[in-house]
């Protein structure tokens, strides 16, 4: 069961093979079994899942059923979800249990959807290796001594290791993209403004978006056409209708042109990881596509403006966590400054402190123009970039990450040496355009991602290009050893 | 040496909406603690602001109601810092771009002098909650937060430092107050903290073209305290500079108790408040359109209406002051002179009588037991000689404990004027016979024994005789 | 662009982040090494270019004003640290 699509699980749930309570037992079981070896989830929810799938199986029996009634997924535990805990991977949160739901959740679940749990991640989503959270590092299926990369390492390396059907995730600088390029399954991270921010703890408010998890366009389609739409409770949500992502899947894609930016090919990109990614470029060609050199001149500079960014919106998202209201406080505070400062402290990881740290310092007086002024202002050459190539061509690919997946410790200690895995997912937040993450051939067993990134709203062209890869490839079905 | 006060105010007027300016939580005064504070207002992880359109309105009536400059475009920003009644630990304002640019008021002083008074910007913002210093909480040491008010929508009105004197910045407060409630954006409530000044206050050597180092007066909450407050700070300001010392920029708050500014006992530097712009909100667009709606809803200002008051009713500029100075006391006015056809009329007995027996029962215009059709009824039955202007206070009296409109009251008590010159002449025949020596004493000179003579009339008549022709007759009768 | 131990002092406190003696030796160093990397925008002219607030370019929409959320304060101060009387407690603050 857990080799299927959603699309087989839909078919098999409503022709009675199997029902969504035994479903959903299976992926709990395997989570027993297995995620101790991953760590890829911070709570499940065994009680509320059987449930969920109990009136999935109602719904079904009713002929009600809709695309995921009945399919067990797993949250990344940022989004919040009434009644049990989301803790964001943080101390500061290991007690905190939202009294609603995100807009994700809530759609998901009218979906019909059968939640497992909440995945592990980097704390308050900081970090590319999943290694920063409080419950413990994620491990990578492929190899349970390397990273699942991050931050939404949980989700993605239990969609890797097959211990739920799809997972959410969120990609503020590559959060979705990066660790599904790592664990060999496909993510997509829409246009900011695509999906609803209600209810996702936020990290960096201009460049937090949810997105999906799945080991294919097709199974990450069904998810992103319950997510995806105008929310009222955000003022950043788009009023841009959403198309049929399932029925866009199989549009020809003959004269598709792809860019291809010289920027993303050059030094710093492991020679075995490019080769791997052009040889899925001559797939495309195969299927009729046509390929041009582009530049995205600005881009470099995608990493050092995403550091003065992020940090600044995130020390002022994070002012809130003060230990008054909700969350960790600290012990017989002698002060309201000892409050704060030991709370924040004792509820804080290394790498949150140090972004509210950096954050803190560039929006402080005497530096918010050098810094913060100036990252938004070449924030805007980085889209202006993008939207001149958007005249020569229909989708721009590359790779997603500069290597495989490395050693779990292995940067811990240079943290400017773990931003660098970012380097070619941050310029697509940046500008808020759709990206894509999906695998192609794995360079000595670890697998590699293909990054395809899309103009505004174009979700339903990525998705619609990905699945014609997966078509036509089969790396998208490759299952980790000890997780088949 | 010679010295100039230079004062700006920062006026924060709750506006008057239904709910908070980011929340659909109510803003209700007075409800028990955080019942009415939702998870926005209490800033749990994962919430997001959306603006309240009405507070949108209020602020741009409130800009056209000062000749101000609308922003076509105006930006959220956040206020970054750490306090308990700060859920967020930011307070979402306005920063380089304000809803409201640079406007105008004009003051009147007691002098009769005519001041106009820049505003230099107005901006939206959001009210944090409450700390309460309670030590019974929890047995002492506590502080207690409520949150009820944490989000309910703010006006910041800055000043222009163009007020020279604490007389000028009343006057300015109170104009700004009385506008805000005339244009119905605020209730302008003191007491409940809906309307809130805090006064920059600072002093130069005449002729000076460069300002001092001013101190920022907090925590006044009445007009009255506004003007000692700023006139002791003034005085402490000279004396320090005078004796040679140097005026520290800080926060003072004045003691009304002590009649005093004192420092604020804080251990900080001036806070860095990082303003950015917020990025869970989008740039506010106003159109000409819009404005052009918000203007043409505008009701007619203080000062246009006192104007008219004066000029179309002949009404003198102190009564004209008054009458205008609250936009529900000009309404009424306005009708007891229409429908009476009466202003002057109208206007000393709306200024006299009425407001005398509000006061008295302490008691606002809109809970007046005689409305301004009852009112209109009385002046007309003085207007055509039913009742003299003495009886109809009784009159009043009796329909302000709800007796019936002055017809009824006038025929119940039977206090019908008395202008028959032939019964009034007989009255007076009969005084006359019976008081020889006042006739006497008024004939040989004594002019003031007439009132003896009125009196007594007035007195046999219980007070209806119709005073003109009591006066003409006597007059007469008496004649030696 | 280096920053020293005063540095990474004013920054925690503005922050309200507690850190020990030796957690400011390596927070100076850390964050330092971030401004090096960040110092690479001035790599680029920017005088005649309009910061990017959003990346759509939208405007704020507006909500009725409706009051119409309830009273939930019980559910809202089940997981809170300290409260009474329905006020959430703090340490004593002195103004």
């Amino acid at each position: 069961m857990q080799n299927k699509s959603i699309a087989e699980l839909a078919a098999d749930l409503r022709l009675r093979k199997y029902s969504s309570t035994e479903l959903t037992r299976h992926y709990l079981d395997r989570i027993a079994r297995l995620d101790p070896r991953l760590n890829s989830f911070i709570t499940v929810d065994a009680e509320a899942a059987l449930a969920a799938a109990a009136r999935a199986d109602e719904a079904l029996a009713r002929d009600e059923g809709r695309p995921l009634t009945g399919i067990p997924i797993a949250h990344k535990d940022i989004f919040c979800t009434k009644g049990v805990r989301t803790s964001c991977a943080s101390r500061m949160l290991d007690d905190f249990v939202a009294p609603y739901d995100a807009t994700v959740v809530e759609r998901l679940a009218a979906a019909g959807a059968v939640m497992l749990g909440k995945t592990n991640m980097d704390e308050f989503a900081m970090g590319s290796s999943n290694e920063t959270s409080y419950y413990g590092p994620v491990a990578n299926p492929w190899d349970t001594s390397r990273v699942p990369g991050g931050s939404s390492g949980g989700s993605a390396a239990a969609v890797a290791a097959r211990l739920c059907a799809a997972a959410t995730g969120t990609d503020t600088g590559g959060s979705i993209r990066q660790p599904a390029a790592l664990c060999g399954i496909t993510g997509i991270k829409p246009t900011y403004g695509r999906c609803s921010r209600w209810g996702m703890i936020a990290f960096a408010s201009s460049l937090d978006q949810a997105g999906v998890m799945a080991r294919s366009a097709a199974d990450a389609a069904f998810l992103l056409d319950e997510m995806a739409g105008f929310d009222e409770r955000d003022s950043t949500s788009a009023e841009v209708p959403v198309p049929d992502y399932v029925d866009a899947l199989d549009n020809d894609i003959s004269g598709l042109r792809i860019g291809l930016p010289k920027e993303f090919f050059g030094e710093g990109l492991d020679p075995r990881v490019g080769a791997a990614i052009e040889a899925a470029i001559r797939e495309y060609e195969k299927l009729g596509a046509e390929i041009r050199e582009i530049s995205l001149p600005n881009s470099p500079l995608s990493v050092p403006v995403y550091y003065v960014v992020a940090p600044a919106e995130c020390s002022s998202n994070l002012a809130r966590f003060d230990g008054v209201r909700y969350g960790h406080r600290c012990a017989d505070p002698a002060d309201l400054e000892d409050l704060y400062t030991r709370s924040r402290a004792e509820g804080f990881g290394a790498e949150v402190q140090r972004r509210v740290m950096i954050g803190t310092y560039v929006l402080s007086a005497g530096y918010y123009d050098a810094y913060y002024l100036k990252a938004q202002k070449i924030r805007q050459l980085i889209a202006d970039d993008f939207k001149r190539a958007f005249e020569e061509v229909d989708v721009i690919m590359g790779p997603t990450t500069p290597s495989t997946a490395f050693a779990l410790g292995d940067k811990m200690d240079d943290p400017v040496a773990m931003y660098l895995n970012d380097i070619y997912t941050i310029a697509t937040n940046l500008a808020g355009l759709p990206g894509m993450s999906i695998p192609v051939e794995p360079v000595e067993g670890m697998p590699v991602g293909l990054q395809l990134i899309g103009n505004y709203f174009d979700e339903a062209r990525l998705l619609n290009i990905a699945h014609r890869y997966q078509h036509l490839t089969h790396w998208h079905q490759a299952a980790p050893a000890g997780f088949e | 040496m010679q010295w100039e006060t230079v004062i700006g105010l920062e006026i924060h007027t709750q506006l008057a909406t239904q709910s908070k300016i980011f929340s659909a939580a109510p803003t209700a005064f007075g409800a028990e603690p955080n019942t009415q504070a939702c998870a926005i207002d209490l800033g749990l992880p994962g919430v997001l602001p959306v603006l309240n359109a009405e507070v949108v309105r209020l602020a741009v009536r409130f800009g056209t109601a000062i000749d101000a400059e609308i922003a076509p475009r105006s930006v959220f920003a956040r206020k970054n810092y750490f306090y308990p009644d700060l859920p967020k630990g930011y307070q979402i304002s306005q920063y380089e771009l304000p809803i409201v640019g640079r406007g105008q008021v004009e003051i009147v002083l007691d002098d009769g002098t005519v001041k106009t008074i820049g505003v230099t910007r107005a901006h939206l913002e959001e009210d944090a909650g409450k700390s309460l210093h309670d030590d019974s909480l929890l047995g002492g040491g506590h502080t207690g937060v409520d949150l009820n008010r944490a989000g309910t929508p703010l006006l910041e009105i800055v000043s222009e430092p163009d007020m020279r004197s604490p007389e000028e910045a009343v006057a300015y407060a109170r104009k700004i107050h009385q506008l805000v409630r005339y244009i119905g954006i605020s209730d302008g409530n003191m007491q409940e903290g809906s309307f809130r000044v805090d006064a920059n206050v600072s002093v130069r050597p005449l002729g000076s073209d460069t300002f001092g180092t001013r101190t920022e007066i907090k925590n006044v909450n009445s007009f009255r305290f506004l003007e000692r407050a700023i006139a002791f700070e003034v005085e402490r300001q000279i004396d320090l500079l005078e004796d040679g010392g140097r005026v520290i920029q800080e926060t003072r708050l004045y003691d009304a108790a002590n009649d005093e500014t004192r420092s604020m006992r804080t251990k900080e530097e001036a806070n860095d408040y990082r303003y950015f712009p917020d990025p869970d909100l989008l740039p506010v667009e106003i159109d000409a359109a819009f404005i052009e709606r918000v203007t043409a809803d505008l009701p007619e200002l203080p000062d246009a209406k006192r104007a008219r008051f004066r000029d179309d009713f002949g009404l003198s500029e102190y009564d004209a002051n008054l009458l205008s100075s609250s936009r529900v006391l000009a309404d009424y006015f306005e009708a007891v002179a229409r429908a009476s056809g009466e202003p002057k009329l109208a206007a000393n007995w709306v200024s006299g009588e009425l407001m005398a027996a509000l006061n008295k029962a302490g008691l606002e215009i809109e809970a007046s037991p005689v409305d301004a059709e009852g009112l209109a009824g009385l002046i007309a039955r003085i207007k055509d000689g039913t009742i003299s202007g003495k009886i109809a206070k009784q009159v009043f009296e009796a329909m302000w404990l709800g007796e019936g409109d002055a017809d009824q009251v006038i025929e119940q008590k039977g206090l019908k004027q008395i202008t028959d010159s032939g019964a009034i002449e007989s009255m007076i025949d009969e005084i006359i016979a019976a008081n020889p020596v006042q006739v006497e004493q008024y004939r040989a000179g004594k002019e003031k024994v007439f009132g003896f003579f009125v009196g007594q009339v007035m007195k046999a008549s219980a007070g209806k005789a119709n005073p003109q022709q009591v006066n003409a007759i006597l007059k007469d009768k008496l004649r030696p | 662009m280096s920053l020293d131990r005063s540095d990474v002092e004013k920054i925690a406190h503005l922050a309200r982040l507690a850190i020990s003696p030796d957690q400011t030796e390596r927070y100076a160093a850390e964050l330092s090494n971030i401004l090096d990397l960040v110092a690479q925008m001035d790599s680029v002219n920017t005088d005649d270019v309009e910061p990017m607030a959003h990346p759509l370019h939208m405007v704020q929409r507006l909500r009725p004003d409706q009051a119409t959320e309830p009273d939930r304060r019980a559910e809202y101060q089940a997981g809170a640290p300290l409260t009474e009387g329905g006020l959430y407690l703090v340490p004593k603050v002195i103004e």
